[in-house]
């Protein structure tokens, strides 16, 4: 549970939505004065989603306890998640395996 | 679907290719309204989210920060960098987008996602058609997906209040972004990015102000556009 206060929540998703907004917006208004992305920020920008996600999902299973611990359910479950998400590359079979593997495990544990 | 793609207009087309994408996003925004309302946002926020940012992303990570009590910079900093990809977007459709007034700009601009752009793309590409035309495509697509990211992640701010913590819900959220990490590694270069991010969130962890994942994608950026370079 969030300590963020609700007048907080809402200055984050209007910060975040109109810097959102902008970046969408970016090129499609300024076209006429900039042609072409530098070949550099094209090349990171590319790269974005495959860093951040990484950078997200590990974390979450190797310290779902807190600190770093691969016995957790969690982490056997992220996992065999990642077998399904490589294999399939669909987002259902993914959160289905991911969440049946979980329960599973808590409940034989 | 068996119509000859001719009788349809540019809106309806652009609707239906996107359709069968639609089905895996609604499980996605689902899944974005329960966790918006486990972190504790109470039920306009969690909703209000899907309105104002329309970036399914961004707004798990956010949520996920919330829940964490992370420092607000960083909160809006990983938003933004996970969406920055929406001004390579952005650079791609504007030649189709010239034309436009303002307006239409503002908003074609708003509904802008990873989806309608990729079968906006490919239509640009092989169908030759009016810019206004190209636009009606790409609406048809963008609000198709609209509509099924309000709908699904109101569903799951209505459902959220109902579901027990013993379900572990809050987990659906790194396999979300599991489901969608793999298709984005595509080559070398995403390879060394993803696997240097990973490895390198792992030692972040305790880092202050959950600073953790903006260094780690830093250095998975670092890493793949020098280790890429022939």
């Amino acid at each position: 549970m969030t300590t963020h206060s609700p007048t907080v929540i809402w200055i984050l998703l209007g910060v975040a939505g109109f810097g959102t907004w902008l970046l969408r917006l970016s090129f499609i208004a300024l076209l006429g004065r900039v042609t072409a992305i530098p070949e550099l920020v094209m090349r990171i920008l590319r790269l974005i989603p495959a860093a951040v996600l990484a950078a997200i999902v590990t974390p979450s299973i190797t310290h779902a306890s807190g600190s770093f611990d691969l016995g957790t359910d969690r982490f056997v479950a992220g996992i065999i998640a990642g077998l399904v998400a490589w294999r399939t590359k669909n987002v259902l079979a993914t959160i289905g395996a991911g969440m049946g593997v979980l329960w599973l495990l808590q409940a034989v544990g | 679907m068996n119509q000859p793609s001719a009788s349809r207009s540019p809106f309806q087309a652009g609707f239906f290719d996107i359709a069968p994408i639609l089905v895996g996003v609604f499980p996605f925004g689902l899944i974005a309204g329960i966790a918006a309302v486990e972190v504790g946002l109470d039920s306009i926020q969690a909703y209000a989210a899907s309105l104002i940012l329309f970036a399914g992303a961004a707004q798990l990570a956010m949520i996920d920060l919330i829940g964490r009590d992370a420092a607000p910079i960083v909160i809006v900093a990983t938003a933004l960098v996970i969406n920055a990809r929406m001004a390579m977007y952005s650079a791609a459709l504007a030649p189709a987008f010239r034309e436009l007034s303002p307006l239409r700009k503002a908003y074609g601009s708003y509904v802008i996602t990873d989806q309608s752009f990729a079968v906006s793309i490919v239509r640009f590409d092989r169908v030759d058609e009016t810019l206004p035309q190209r636009f009606s495509y790409y609406m048809g697509a963008s609000l198709g997906l609209w509509v099924t990211w309000q709908i699904s992640s109101l569903a799951g701010v209505i459902i959220g209040s109902g579901v027990p913590e013993e379900w572990s819900l809050d987990f659906a959220i790194p396999l979300v972004f599991m489901a969608l990490l793999f298709p984005a590694i595509k080559d070398r270069a995403s390879t060394i990015a993803a696997v240097a991010a990973a490895t390198s969130a792992v030692a972040f962890v305790s880092l202050p102000l959950n600073l953790g994942l903006l260094a780690a994608s830093g250095l998975g950026l670092v890493a793949g556009v020098v280790w890429s370079r022939e």
